[in-house]
């Protein structure tokens, strides 16, 4: 089934110069294949659409359940350079929690 | 065990908090963050109208407030407030707090050194677009190196009250007490780390104890009275994230983790001035009501290279808004900002970039916003930037017009025309770390 990200993570989002880096955060620690399996770069920079201009870094924290996402060119130029009201990225994480996702039932049980 | 409670996250932040940590119970160090990337380019700015000035002038006046306490309970005060302008700094909590042992570090200034690096043939290629400093040299308005714990640690070793430095790695404030009080080496990779893991978490202030945290944040409780983040610190580099009994908000591994991910890069090396920290390394627990215990941190050699923070004028910059209500709000406000555009180039202005927003539609999140359908009122934002500040001050003046000219209803304009802003931007780049001596000095 389909569900929006929120169900299985939470996130927080944050700058650096002109990357966006989203920590998404599995809920429980039995979600973090589906982090794995569902959130790819790809489908991150998708989502963002002409928002992100580079491409999507993702590394693994399998020890805190959690993803890092790096959105390059992400902010408008950055810091005191972009013309965004969010230059700084801080609401990104909060978007992507809309981000749609296939997860079995099984999956969710716990 | 040595307890670092950390009272700002930045310059501007809660001015109650440091006030609050060392009223509310027992900690041995009180940390101060108040340098962003580019404060140091307005401090320098400040320094060049006042050589008196360059430094986080928030700072003395709290001293003042708590030097009696901080004196009476031996809390000693590790703050990057110095700025530009370290030493006025401290001459300046010298005059609100007579008495105190103040220690200075210096040595991150390379402002005046820029040429004799490009002389040695440093290039300090920007880090994250690869070109070389030679274009935008005469366009540069500060240069700091970040510097390490170590330097903190030795300030902290004269026994002085109040430490001061310019730009050092944020977390390095919370490691240099461990160093000091633990008597960590530089290879202790490990340990090191673990305190650089555990002033990461605690350096953004609240945003580790219940601020701007999504976990079931309708129920943290008591926001207006939330506690900062107390570290407490072992010698074996095992540490717990706590904060002061009866303060609001909340400290759970959740909150924790979300503030371990905020602004790195990859995790396996977050690189800092003492350590090479791998966060993929990190066990949390939650051990009680707000206790989270951190340990087995693995940590690697210092790098070679130290990172500087160079800021540098990057053009001018405007932005402005106007309201405009129902019905048709948002194609109201569309048409305002295709009006304002064809006047823009009807006058043969220039911007490297003219930007556009819709608040209560697609400000925050661009395209990735969910739809809404015919909002009671949209509120539009036209930003521009370029090279030409006449050009800009020219764009401010096309905003308020519209009110008259344009698509019905519009207001919201009774702050004005927008102010005209000097763009900085940042510079990333590497210098060699033998580049950078510091120095400390006491003031008394």
């Amino acid at each position: 089934m389909k569900l929006p990200l929120s169900r299985i993570a939470h996130t927080r989002s944050g700058d650096k110069g002109d990357i966006a880096n989203i920590g998404v955060i599995a809920w429980l620690p039995q979600y973090y294949p589906i982090l794995l399996r569902e959130v790819t770069p790809e489908r991150v920079k998708a989502f963002f659409g002409e928002m992100v201009k580079g491409g999507v870094d993702r590394f693994e924290l399998p020890n805190l359940y959690a993803l890092n996402l790096l959105l390059h060119h992400g902010l408008g130029g950055g810091g005191t350079v972009s013309l965004r009201t969010d230059a700084q990225g801080k609401t990104l994480g909060a978007a992507l929690l809309a981000m749609e996702i296939e997860v079995y039932e099984r999956e969710l049980t716990d | 065990m040595i307890r670092i409670a950390n009272g700002q996250g930045f310059w501007g932040d809660w001015l109650e908090a440091p006030v609050r940590l060392v009223d509310g119970g027992p900690i041995d160090y009180l940390t101060l963050d108040y340098l962003a990337e580019v404060t140091m380019s307005i401090l320098q700015k400040q320094r060049q109208q006042d050589p008196e000035l360059g430094y986080a002038r928030d700072f003395p006046p709290l001293i003042g407030r708590i030097a009696k306490k901080i004196r009476e309970r031996h809390i000693k005060v590790v703050a990057n407030a110095g700025g530009v302008n370290p030493l006025a700094c401290a001459r300046a909590v010298l005059k609100a707090a007579p008495g105190l042992k103040i220690a200075v570090v210096f040595g991150d200034d390379v402002l005046g050194r820029i040429d004799e690096f490009l002389g040695k043939g440093y290039a300090m290629r920007n880090i994250d677009t690869g070109e070389p400093i030679s274009t935008i040299r005469e366009h540069i308005l500060s240069a700091n190196a970040y510097i390490g714990a170590f330097p903190l640690a030795e300030a902290l070793a004269t026994n002085a009250d109040v430490v001061i430095s310019g730009r050092c790695a944020d977390a390095a404030l919370v490691l240099a007490p461990m160093i000091h009080r633990f008597g960590w080496g530089p290879d202790d990779y490990d340990k090191l780390a673990a305190g650089i893991v555990a002033g990461h978490i605690i350096e953004c202030g609240a945003q580790c104890s219940g601020g701007n945290c999504q976990v079931d944040w309708q129920n943290i409780p008591d926001l207006a009275n939330i506690g900062y983040p107390i570290v407490e610190a072992e010698p074996d580099g095992s540490f717990a994230v706590t904060k002061h009994p009866g303060t609001g908000g909340r400290i759970d591994s959740h909150g924790v983790k979300e503030q371990l991910l905020y602004e790195i890069g990859d995790p396996s090396q977050y690189m800092t001035p003492d350590c090479v920290a791998d966060f993929t390394s990190i066990q949390l627990e939650d051990t009680g009501p707000d206790r989270v215990r951190g340990y087995g941190v693995r940590g690697g050699p210092r790098p070679a290279m130290l990172k500087a923070s160079i800021s540098y004028h990057a053009g001018w910059k405007a932005s402005g808004t106007l309201v405009y209500s129902w019905p048709d709000a948002l194609e109201k406000a569309r048409v305002a900002d295709r009006i304002t555009r064809q006047r823009l180039a009807q006058l043969g202005l220039r911007f490297d970039e003219i930007h556009t927003e819709y608040f209560g539609v697609n400000a925050c999140h661009g395209p990735a916003a969910r739809p809404v359908s015919d909002p009671p009122e949209v509120q539009v934002r036209i930003g521009v930037r370029g090279p030409d500040k006449r050009a800009v001050d020219r764009f401010t003046r096309e905003m308020i017009p519209l009110v008259l000219t344009g698509p019905p209803g519009g207001t919201g304009y009774g702050e004005g025309r927008p102010e005209v802003r000097q763009i900085v931007a940042y510079w990333p780049a590497l210098i060699p770390r033998e580049e950078i001596q510091t120095r400390v000095e006491v003031v008394e």
